[in-house]
């Protein structure tokens, strides 16, 4: 048998490879199709963004006046909601980085499925596009998670329509999480075997897992509520003989694993940046890439912990709530490792590392408070409340944003080929977590005081708390406009990076900056493991500058 | 990965023995087994399915990856099911309305 | 191998075509195990049904035709065997063969759809499909109804996976009748063989849980 390989056209940069709008939109390079996940994802961010603005206006007075009706705050925050989960969280550090880097980690030339890749990326725009214009023109007013029989019989709102978008958008997740999986198992370079992995790659392994293994449900749960909605028939409605717990169990089986994919990447960029600005090798790899793989699987048997108070059994909720604790063990050592990473190191404050650093307090907190709400009895006390409400930011904007920010920092260098501004890094990574505080902070002492999520009014006595959080959401939005700004004029003015310019090992600072369109001129070999810092080596190069 | 070639005995047998174990689904449904039918009906698509994936889809043959993906779907599987019918099974345990 | 002496086309990603033959391979089943999650909601809804109103669902089910879905089975998993002698053919490099049994493959799923679709046909004139023209005589109509939305959700999905398997075993025949190199090696049949092997799974367990659900008198 002959073998015939189609021409690969060897380009100095990826970039270089073509300027029209064809050649990107036609592109199945990993890298450009990492960049067009960018600008996608960037813009669905501020439209969620615009989002919370307004409801944080609306918060500021316990009387409702920024909005007509009650009716348009639930149709903001199922806005900022469905976009946030489905069109930037989830495909935020996988869509983005993960196409840019997983290849290049591993030292393959490209994704196992290029053109399965960029099948993925027009699908996330069709279903966004169809959930956009639903949710501005019209909008719905279930809150993301689509609760029975209120969004099957009740709500008045378009929900088929973003239920529709939600299934679409779910395939682009299951292919990537398929060209991920594959990828991992038949394209790593000579000598990278999986003990050599860095842990950026075990954390998109493990999402992967979930994307691949939950989404699938989430997709025939939405079809199912579908279904009753538009011709009346049974399925979760109890007056038609159905039960509404049967779709929490269904959508918590998707949506509970879900909330790992919107930090398990985050574990991974923070896992790169702290041993490469503390010079040291990550502490207990092992048990690092084990707690990923670990968290990801036992994701997979708490979802129950959210219907606590939904009817569901007794037993069941205490299976759920005792199996929940156990997601601390990993997360635990997660954390216990970055910090004994850092003992001893030669630690640098560049903004990467501020975001990391920022990450695993706010991590910490976000986790900790998560304890308290898998316990059976403090939970309904607490049910539905802003401390639910706080909780999560503080694992999804206090983490996952922050490591998305970390880690586009981190990697600018690679995806642009110039350096961004420091001092406004530093700058932006300060205000981002000082609004961040402000902002979610108050909101565990509202929801401890008993403020319910998902009210447009409230009792006068939560004022000060709540004009604190939209103060700090002020700041909060400056942060994100800065990077959004400085980043975007580097690409014109920022000085040209070097292939290395934080001397940190991984096979992606190896190769030029930026990539070449084929990854490497020459087919890498790796001889170690990912992390070979040394702090005494970084004291010794930091005395030789001075 | 599977580029064993099965020989024609051992696809026409996987086939018979399909057969058979159609005819003995519908033959055993009409006794009256109680909750046993469930479990038989049951065991017995198992075992037609164990031969569809062990020797019309080459699991036999396979990587043992390949192995590994596909006990992950039907772990993945269970869990749903079995997780799922937890909450709903210990509903009456104990006497307070609603649980 | 004397009718594949062509070449196999070998995308620049990879390096070799074990490589890119095992990573197709895996995507394959990957996907597959995505497909038995995407059944997986409707198995636990109906496992869960079932569970909370058994009686109804053995009302129900009386109403389905156990030989006609005892015959469907067997169709189905008759195409499954002339599916897999195909891989077999197309590894032995036997295309007229291969053709024969991919054609054979076709016509069993089209017998399968032909006679489902004859039972949906009876299932309306009884009024069984779900929705306002919906009437039961029997006890527990709501429930009853409950049963046929399952049933119809179920292998109405399962009918849509065997239409896109058909055409998608239409074009490999068509490639291989044309001698086109897409299928000279074997990766494109095994993939497309293994889609229906699934197809035909997802029935195995269909049919005991909708037509054998209590039978016996």
């Amino acid at each position: 048998m002959t073998l015939v390989r189609e021409p690969v056209t060897a380009h100095e940069d990826y970039l270089d490879a073509g300027y029209s709008l064809k050649s990107w939109l036609l592109t199945t390079d990993h890298k450009r199709i990492g960049l067009l996940y960018m600008a996608s994802i960037t813009f669905f961010f501020f439209v969620g963004g615009a989002a919370a603005t307004i409801m944080r206006l609306e918060l500021m007075t316990p009387r409702g006046d920024v909005l007509y009706t009650p009716d348009s705050y639930n149709r903001l925050f199922t806005l900022h909601g469905v976009i946030m989960v489905w069109f930037f969280l989830i495909p935020s550090i996988p869509a983005v980085l993960g196409n840019f880097l997983l290849p290049i980690m591993i030292g393959a030339r490209d994704l196992a499925f290029p053109r399965l890749n960029l099948l993925s990326w027009y699908i996330y725009i069709v279903g966004g596009l169809l959930v956009l214009g639903v949710l501005i023109f019209g909008g719905v007013d279930t809150g993301w998670t689509f609760y029975v029989p209120f969004s099957s019989m009740f709500s008045n709102t378009n929900v088929i329509g973003a239920a529709v978008g939600v299934f679409i958008v779910g395939f682009s997740s299951i292919l990537t999480g398929l060209n991920f999986i594959v990828t991992t198992h038949t394209m790593r370079c000579e000598g990278m075997t999986w003990e050599r992995l860095p842990l950026f790659v075990w954390s998109m392994y493990a999402t992967s897992l979930i994307l691949v293994l939950a989404t699938p449900v989430l997709a025939i749960t939405l079809a199912l509520l579908a279904a009753e909605r538009i011709w009346g028939v049974g399925i979760f409605d109890p007056k038609l003989g159905g039960d509404p717990v049967l779709f929490q169990h269904l959508f918590w089986f998707y949506s509970h694993p879900a909330v790992y994919v919107m930090i398990l990447p985050g574990f991974g960029v923070i896992s790169e940046i702290v041993p490469c600005f503390s010079r040291r090798t990550i502490f207990g790899y092992k048990f690092m890439a084990g707690a990923l793989l670990t968290i990801a699987l036992v994701g997979f048997v708490v979802w129950g912990h959210h219907m606590f108070v939904s009817g569901q059994s007794m037993y069941a909720g205490m299976v759920f709530s005792l199996l929940s604790f156990i997601v601390a063990i990993p997360s635990g050592i997660k954390v216990f490792n970055w910090t004994a990473t850092l003992y001893k190191g030669s630690i640098r404050f560049d903004t990467p590392m501020l975001y990391a650093l920022g990450f695993i307090g706010l991590f910490t907190i976000g986790g900790l408070t998560g304890l308290v709400l898998a316990s059976l009895g403090v939970n309904p006390h607490v049910h539905d409340t802003y401390f639910v409400v706080a909780h999560f930011h503080y694992i999804m904007v206090g983490g996952m944003v922050m490591a998305y920010l970390g880690g586009i920092h981190f990697w600018w260098p690679k995806l642009s080929g110039r350096m961004y501004p420091e001092l406004w890094g530093k700058l932006a990574a300060l205000t981002v977590f000082i609004g961040f505080n402000l902002t979610f902070f108050p909101q565990f002492v509202l929801g401890y005081l008993g403020m319910p999520r998902r009210v447009y009014e409230y009792a006068p006595e939560f004022q000060v708390l709540n004009v604190m959080s939209t103060a700090g959401a002020s700041i909060l939005a400056v942060g994100y406009v800065l990077p959004l700004a400085y980043l975007l004029l580097s690409l014109r003015y920022g000085s040209r990076a070097t292939a290395n310019p934080w001397r940190a090992t991984g096979l992606e600072w190896q190769t030029e900056s930026p990539p070449p369109t084929e990854n490497f001129v020459e087919p890498p070999v790796v001889i170690e493991g990912p992390y070979a810092y040394s702090p005494e080596a970084a004291e010794e190069a930091d005395h030789g500058h001075h | 990965m599977s580029d064993a070639i099965v020989p024609l005995r051992t696809n026409f047998a996987v086939f018979g023995g399909l057969m058979v174990l159609l005819l003995a689904t519908v033959g055993l449904a009409r006794f009256d087994l109680g909750r046993g039918n469930l479990i038989v009906a049951m065991t017995i698509a198992a075992i037609k399915a164990l031969l569809v994936l062990l020797y019309f889809m080459h699991l036999k043959y396979s990587h043992r990856l390949t192995w590994v993906v596909a006990v992950a779907g039907i772990i993945w599987l269970s869990l749903l099911l079995l997780l799922t019918l937890s909450d709903f099974t210990s509903r009456g345990w104990i006497d307070v309305p609603g649980k | 191998m004397a009718t594949t002496e062509a070449a196999l086309i070998l995308a620049p990603q990879f390096d070799d075509a074990e490589q890119q033959h095992d990573s197709d391979s895996l995507g394959m089943w990957v996907f597959l195990v995505t497909e038995v999650m995407f059944f997986g909601g409707l198995f636990a809804a109906y496992a869960v049904y079932r569970y909370l109103d058994f009686p109804a669902f053995v009302a129900a089910s009386r109403r389905l035709s156990v030989t006609l879905g005892a015959i469907n089975t067997a169709v189905l998993l008759t195409s499954s065997l002339t599916m897999a002698l195909a891989v077999r053919a197309v590894q032995l490099g036997r295309r007229r063969e291969l053709v024969y049994l991919l054609l054979a493959t076709i016509s069993l799923g089209a017998v399968f759809l032909g006679i489902k679709a004859y039972e949906y046909y009876d299932d309306y004139l009884h009024h069984l499909i779900p929705g306002s023209r919906f009437a039961f005589d029997g006890p527990f109509p709501a429930r009853v109804e409950m049963f046929f939305v399952l049933y119809f959700f179920m292998t109405g999905l399962h009918a849509f996976h065997l239409i896109v398997g058909i055409i998608m075993v239409g074009i490999i025949t068509f490639l291989a009748w044309r001698r086109r190199s897409v299928v000279q090696g074997t990766t494109q049949v095994e993939l497309v063989g293994l889609y229906w092997h699934f197809i035909d799974l997802v029935w195995i367990f269909l049919y005991p849980m909708l037509y054998l659900v209590d039978i016996h008198r």
